[in-house]
Formats: structure tokens, C-alpha cells, sequence
């Protein structure tokens, strides 16, 4: 008989994927992969939510995934706004590139 | 028992693999392209898990809004722009950067597991209510149920306030991406 999968090894595997997210947002330069590293970190806190809603026996936890959603949609598109109007004057522009406001 | 706890260690594992395998290939791809797809992979193991858990709406959405639209936006984006060459990944811009960044990846994954493990027997302060599972209910639209009832009962005003949000994202967008003319660079001379 092997035990049960506990929480415990949801919020690890959450925590590894938040740790790669954080490394590739570090080691990356390219402005869209920084923005797929910044997925990957949100991705790992709502793996964490269900977790925690799972444990402790709350849905709010699940409610407040689907409101992380939300603002994910929303924070994609403003942000993807932003690469493509940077993009677009600088083509080939790297995150080193921009260390001016107006360029 | 033991078969279902097997299946259950089978799942996990397998989307574990998918998960951290996708975000290890979001990080390496040369080309941007195949780092969406790993997107894709690690998404999809993130769903697997929320059906694990019983969080089945929600596996749904991931599937959806994640997998669908935004790595779609992704794509589209990686198009528009035209980057979907290789990059040299050899250039280190900063030197010693990808150590010090290494060093803070495992060090931030060593001190969260180690508060996860340790807090791992601590009693919970302030359960819930309860989840609803289908599994145990024999309700197959338990978790949703339960789900819409406490999004439109205890929190119908956020929810509302996210049609804001979306609202000014979709219109700030449109402003930010908009070819200005030339003799009118600047946004209050041109819209009067």
C-alpha cells in the first residue's frame, strides 16, 4: 500500500515551476520569451491555489484562479501592445536594448 | 484502492514531467516559436493537474483561455514581428549573470520546498466549507455549481469590476498599437 498524494507535492512541483519561470525571466533576453517566463510564474501560483483550495477545503481558492485568469488575459494583451510597438521602431530589440524611456 | 492510488501516482508524475519539461523547453528554444509550444506543454500539465484535483471548470478554462487564446497571441505576435528566426544563445550579456541567476533559482526553490516541508504537518487555521467533488457527490456539475454559486454570490462585484478591467485593456491596446500620424506625434494633439 503507497500513500496518497498529499498537497505537500502539488505546492513542490509549483514551486519548481515558479523557481524555472523566475531563472528564465533572468537569463533571457528576448522581450516575448520574458513575457512566456512570467506565464510559467502565474502558472505555478494558481497551481498553488487549487492546492491550497483542495487541502483546506475552500473554493474560494478556485474562484480566486479564475480571477488570476482574468487579469492574465488582460495583463497578455496590454503587454504584447507594448512588445509590438517597441518591436515595431526597433526591430530586433533585446531587453538590454531599452534602458531609455523615449526611444 | 491501491489501483486507483497508482493511476493517481501515474497522473501526477506524467504531468509533472509535462509541466517542468515544457518550462525547461520555454527557457532553451532557440527559436521563440518552439518556446510557445513548450508553453503549450507545460499548460496542458497544469489542466491535468487541476483535474486531478477535482477542479474541473477550471481545467477547462486553462484549456481554453491558456492553451487557446494566449498562446494563439503569442504566436500571432511571433509572426506579426517577424521573429521567428534562432537566436545565439551563447552571447552573455552580463557575465556572470547566468551563475548569480542559477544561484537564485535554486536557492528560491530550496527555501519554498523547505517551508512546504516543514509546514507540511501544520494544522490549518481556517479550513473552508468544504468542495463539492463530483467523485464524491455523484454530482458530475459539482464543482461548477458550487464554483458559479460563490463567483456570483460572495464575489459578483469583483467579477464585475473585471469586465472593467478587460474594457480598458482592449481599448488601451488599441491605442498603444495605433500607427499615429506623423505631424501629430503626441496623443492629446491629435485626438482634440
Amino acid at each position: 500500500m503507497i500513500a496518497a498524494i498529499e498537497p505537500t507535492w502539488y505546492l513542490l512541483l509549483a514551486s519548481m515551476l515558479f523557481g524555472l519561470g523566475a531563472f528564465g525571466l533572468l537569463v533571457r533576453r528576448n522581450p516575448l520569451i520574458m513575457f512566456m517566463c512570467i506565464e510559467l510564474m502565474l502558472n505555478a501560483a494558481t497551481l498553488t491555489f487549487v492546492a491550497f483550495a483542495t487541502d483546506l477545503g475552500d473554493i474560494n481558492g478556485q474562484t480566486a484562479v479564475f480571477f488570476v485568469m482574468v487579469v492574465a488575459a488582460a495583463e497578455v494583451v496590454v503587454g504584447l501592445g507594448i512588445i509590438v510597438s517597441i518591436l515595431r521602431r526597433r526591430p530586433g530589440a533585446t531587453a538590454d536594448d531599452l534602458a531609455e524611456l523615449k526611444g | 484502492m491501491t489501483d486507483t492510488t497508482f493511476l493517481e501516482y501515474v497522473v501526477f508524475f506524467s504531468a509533472a514531467v509535462m509541466i517542468l519539461g515544457g518550462a525547461v523547453g520555454v527557457i532553451t528554444m532557440k527559436n521563440p516559436v518552439h518556446a510557445a509550444l513548450g508553453l503549450v506543454l507545460t499548460l496542458f500539465g497544469v489542466a491535468v493537474q487541476f483535474v486531478a484535483m477535482e477542479a474541473h471548470f477550471l481545467a477547462a478554462v486553462q484549456v481554453i483561455v491558456y492553451a487557446g487564446a494566449i498562446v494563439v497571441l503569442f504566436l500571432f505576435v511571433i509572426m506579426l514581428l517577424g521573429v521567428d528566426q534562432s537566436m545565439d544563445l551563447s552571447i552573455e550579456p552580463i557575465p556572470i549573470q547566468r551563475p548569480m541567476a542559477a544561484i537564485m533559482g535554486v536557492g528560491l526553490v530550496g527555501l519554498v520546498g523547505a517551508a512546504v516541508v516543514r509546514a507540511r504537518d501544520a494544522s490549518s487555521i481556517n479550513p473552508g466549507s468544504g468542495i463539492a467533488t463530483a467523485t464524491d457527490s455523484g454530482n458530475n456539475d459539482a464543482n461548477i455549481q458550487q464554483l458559479a454559486s460563490n463567483l456570483y454570490g460572495d464575489h459578483v462585484f469583483a467579477f464585475q469590476l473585471t469586465s472593467v478591467l478587460l474594457v480598458v485593456a482592449v481599448a488601451g491596446t488599441v491605442l498603444l498599437t495605433r500607427k499615429w500620424p506623423r505631424e501629430a506625434p503626441d496623443v492629446e494633439s491629435s485626438d482634440a
